[in-house]
């Protein structure tokens, strides 16, 4: 077997191991920070306390092996995937594991987070050293039982050999090894060697999920639980007056209805009263702050694309001298409305607070940060707060921010007893933090038949785009380049949505070099290709590659017949790096009745090593699927503060008639892995967008775009 | 509050409730049967789908005092002993993401599949569409229905 990888750190600071009360080892293991040397992994799984260590792996003394899973599940993968990376170092066989959600340490966490596609990248390493470690263990402890050298022995599927041929199961091997140092040097295998990884893994919940056993956070129950419906203000910008909840009390079943903050919490024995209870509620609320349009956010936006406090995010060369001296110049203004978060999972918490703890359980992405707010909230140290995650029916970002477990957590402080809030979906859309309503001008100046200069201007509410984006394509590509960026400060609150801060960028920049390339009258694709040439690699797996960025184009353009499909059917290309991984999408469309018909999109992706394929396609046509979605039909307006949406009657997703069929390929590679719950999605507006102009004329500069294609269909029809 | 007596799932249950009480309230907090969903309260998305005499219906609807004297079957009763081909479809194909609105997806299928044992695609587009899946995992909904049919046939 090869071998590579020299491990750098010191196992001995990151990783602990006890023996077991009933029998079997107990390996703590901590991804980052070293455990306090004091500290070893309890003897009683029952007692895990992730104090010391973030993640822990029980071998039984039947071989069976159980991983605590640390990272949040909100339906990304990562509950099955980074337990394959343990099992393949620690050589068992797939279906010998079982793996649990592990609870949540606000102590010595480093990273217990689900978003940003990174939880595959920043577990890779710990993972596969844990795995290694262990199974170095175990060989060692047979080979000492042996009376032989370890590197006589073999381990694989759990079964330990020697030269002899005598064999030991990791089971029989188990309590000894519980006896053993750690080690300090192992090896990793080589990605060729791996046998689970690269290899199709059922999601490890699936019998629970299709048996509808209680997973989620709304299915966390405990026995004398208030179930609680909050009233909170209709519109931003406004607070609390008075509220009457004499007609709520009144609602069999309601048991209190009291104020907090500028919300109003009604409590009741079950969920249907708390919900009959609110509507019951009379509050009276005022205006706090100017009550915002929609059109009064188009009006400001476009004042920061004119240039109100824009600030540069890179300059190279001088656009000023391009655009002066062009030929021609192209200028176009693309436009996103806000878009809610509609997790499937409306946001509910459970919280009770007590005097000598604060128990917290839901679905939430970001449990150590939350834990904090609520510590600081209630003015509680840390160490009182046991937060248990749940899965999550979605996250999208809607989750990172615990606004709903500082509600659930107050309210319980406040009543002194064990609740749940739960919001309906009109709380869930109307009390969101909503991907900022932005706009975009694109400038490019064209002398002799190439891009000389290129000027980017954003314009968000509340602001979106950072620092290392404006480093991303055509930056290094073009000679003469500037980003710029602004926002309006806006009552509304905004915050990270699937794909944050590129999900729309991705579309306007896409859509644009589709337009570049008509006017230079070049192929599409080739314009990229040749733009590519001129970036220099940065040769660092976790960044934007232009030789990679050129390798999931070619890939995407071979495997969609780019250019030689039938005279009925229209493509359009877009390709994008975001969160560590490169993408590229060909949507492949037909017309039916003016309407355009999406038939297929064909995906080509580099994400580095892929860990569970049938796990890491689902993320790719989950986000392909969700940004064909959005860009099609996501809108959300507001009116004096109120959204104008709040249920799915009138806000409409994306429906299965509507969907193509998704058809990813990935880049075979032995680089790290890098994430995939994120990067699928900013590509697909851009590349349908393009497919429609081949296919009517239309260039959509809006979303959703089914107002445009609607326009354009009475257009003709008149 | 009153008492209704209901048959969910083979088994005969009786419950306390408000008249009004949807059906999916009192399965989730009375009969703590937990796979059906919550989602939307206005049967737009079809997470909390169950089946009353065979019929997929939504639950966040349905009020209880409607409820009596038929039969409701959720997605606990669905494969008790052995998976349903279409739970069997599901696993095999690897379906869910998040998984929230799966059991609601696998009650349409099942009752859908009941009526038209040999779809085309565009009937299970067709009969799919009024469950939504916010992680969009359409592609493998409607290929487990196809692969479900198969099973079954």
């Amino acid at each position: 077997m090869k071998k590579q990888d020299r491990t750098t750190f010191s196992r001995r600071n990151f990783m602990k191991t006890s023996a077991l009360a009933g029998g079997g080892i107990l390996i703590g293991f901590n991804f980052f920070s070293s455990c306090k040397e004091a500290v070893a992994p309890p003897v009683d799984v029952s007692k895990l306390n992730f104090q010391d260590f973030n993640a822990f792996i029980k071998i039984a003394e039947n071989g069976y092996v159980t991983i605590f899973s640390p990272n949040p599940e909100i339906g990304q993968g990562v509950k099955t995937s980074m337990p394959m990376i343990i099992a393949e170092e620690l050589d068992v066989p797939w279906n010998h594991v079982t793996v649990e959600q592990g609870a949540l340490d606000t102590k010595n966490f480093t990273r217990q987070v689900a978003g940003g596609s990174q939880s595959i990248r920043f577990g890779w390493d710990a993972l596969r050293q844990t795995g290694a470690t262990a199974k170095l263990m175990l060989m060692t402890a047979a080979a000492n039982k042996w009376g032989v050298d370890v590197s006589a022995c073999k381990a694989s599927n759990g079964i330990i050999t020697n030269s002899k041929g005598e064999e030991l199961t990791y089971g029989d091997v188990v309590n000894d090894a519980a006896t053993l140092e750690v080690p300090e040097d192992v090896s990793l295998k080589s990605p060729e060697d791996y046998n689970i990884i690269g290899k199709d893994a059922i999601n490890v919940d699936m019998d629970k999920i299709i048996r509808g056993v209680p997973l989620f956070g709304l299915d966390y129950k405990v026995d004398g639980m208030k179930y609680v419906c909050v009233c909170r203000p209709p519109a931003f910008g406004q607070k609390i007056k008075s509220f009457d909840g004499t007609a709520a009390k009144l609602v069999n079943g309601v048991t209190e209805v009291i104020q907090f903050g500028d919300k109003v919490a009604v409590l009741a024995d079950n969920t249907w009263a708390a919900m009959k209870g609110k509507q019951a509620v009379k509050v009276e609320w005022v205006t706090d702050s100017k009550p915002e349009n929609t059109a009064l956010h188009n009006e400001a936006l476009f004042e920061v694309l004119d240039g109100k406090g824009l600030e540069t995010r890179r300059e190279d060369g001088n656009i000023k001298n391009a655009f002066e001296e062009a030929d021609k110049i192209i200028e176009r203004t693309y436009e996103a409305p806000f878009l809610p978060h509609n997790c499937m999972e409306p946001m509910n918490f459970y919280a009770n607070v007590t005097e000598d703890k604060i128990h917290l359980v839901g679905p939430i992405q970001t449990p150590e940060r939350t834990a904090q707010y609520v510590a600081k909230l209630l003015n509680r140290n840390a160490d009182d707060i046991h937060l248990e995650m749940t899965r999550m029916g979605g996250g999208f970002g809607r989750r990172l921010y615990g606004d709903f477990v500082v509600e659930a957590a107050e309210i319980s402080n406040i009543t002194k007893q064990p609740i749940k809030v739960i919001y309906s979906r009109e709380d869930d859309m109307t009390a969101g933090t909503y991907r900022p309503a932005s706009k975009y001008r694109i400038k490019a100046s064209i002398k002799d038949g190439e891009i000389t200069g290129y000027h980017l201007i954003e314009a968000a509410v509340n602001g979106n785009m950072w620092n290392a984006i404006a480093n991303y394509f055509p930056a290094g590509a073009i000679d003469n380049y500037k980003v710029e960026t602004g926002n309006f400060s806006s009552n509304i609150s905004t915050g990270a949505w699937r794909a944050p801060y590129t999900n729309f960028l991705a579309f306007a920049e896409q859509s644009f070099f589709d337009e570049l390339a008509l006017t230079l009258e070049k192929d599409p694709i080739q314009l990229r290709l040749d733009l590519l040439k001129k970036v220099p690699d940065q040769n660092d797996p976790e960044k934007y590659s232009s030789k990679r960025m050129t390798q999931v184009i070619k890939l995407a353009a071979e495997k969609s017949n780019w250019g030689k499909t039938d005279s009925d059917t229209f493509q359009g290309f877009a390709s994008y790096f975001s969160h560590n991984t490169h993408v590229a999408e060909v949507v492949d469309i037909t017309m039916n009745n003016g309407m355009p018909k999406l038939e297929k999109v064909t995906v080509a992706v580099d994400c580095g090593i892929v860990v569970n394929p049938t796990g890491a396609k689902n993320q790719i046509e989950g986000g392909v699927l969700d940004g064909i979605g959005h860009a099609m039909f996501g809108d959300f307006s507001f009116e004096n503060g109120t959204p104008q949406d709040s249920n799915f009657n009138t806000y409409q997703l994306i429906r299965m008639k509507d969907t193509p069929i998704v058809e990813t390929h990935f880049v075979d590679s032995n680089i790290s892995p890098t994430g995939l719950g994120e990067p699928g999605l900013p590509p697909a507006g851009g590349a349908l967008a393009n497919a429609i102009k081949a296919a009517t004329g239309q260039r959509i500069l809006q979303q959703p775009f089914i107002n445009s294609l609607k326009q354009r269909k009475t257009d003709i029809q008149a | 509050m009153a008492i209704f007596n209901l048959n969910v799932n083979g088994k005969k249950v009786t419950v306390d409730v408000d008249a009004d009480t949807p059906l999916l309230w009192v399965l989730r907090d009375e009969l703590n049967l937990m796979g059906t969903k919550f989602g939307c309260g206005i049967a737009s998305c079809g997470s909390c789908t169950v089946h009353l005499n065979g019929m997929a219906m939504r639950s966040c609807v349905t009020p209880v005092s409607s409820a009596e004297s038929v039969e409701i079957t959720t997605i606990e009763g669905l494969g008790e002993e052995k998976l349903h081909p279409v739970q069997e479809a599901w696993k095999e194909l690897d379906v869910p993401q998040c998984g929230y609105c799966q059991a609601g997806q696998i009650m349409t299928a099942t009752s859908f599949l009941k009526q038209n044992p040999n779809p085309s695609t565009e009937e299970i587009r067709n009969a799919m569409n009024g469950n939504l899946c916010r992680c969009a995992s359409y592609n493998r909904i409607e290929k487990a229905v196809a692969l479900a049919a198969k099973k079954m046939s």
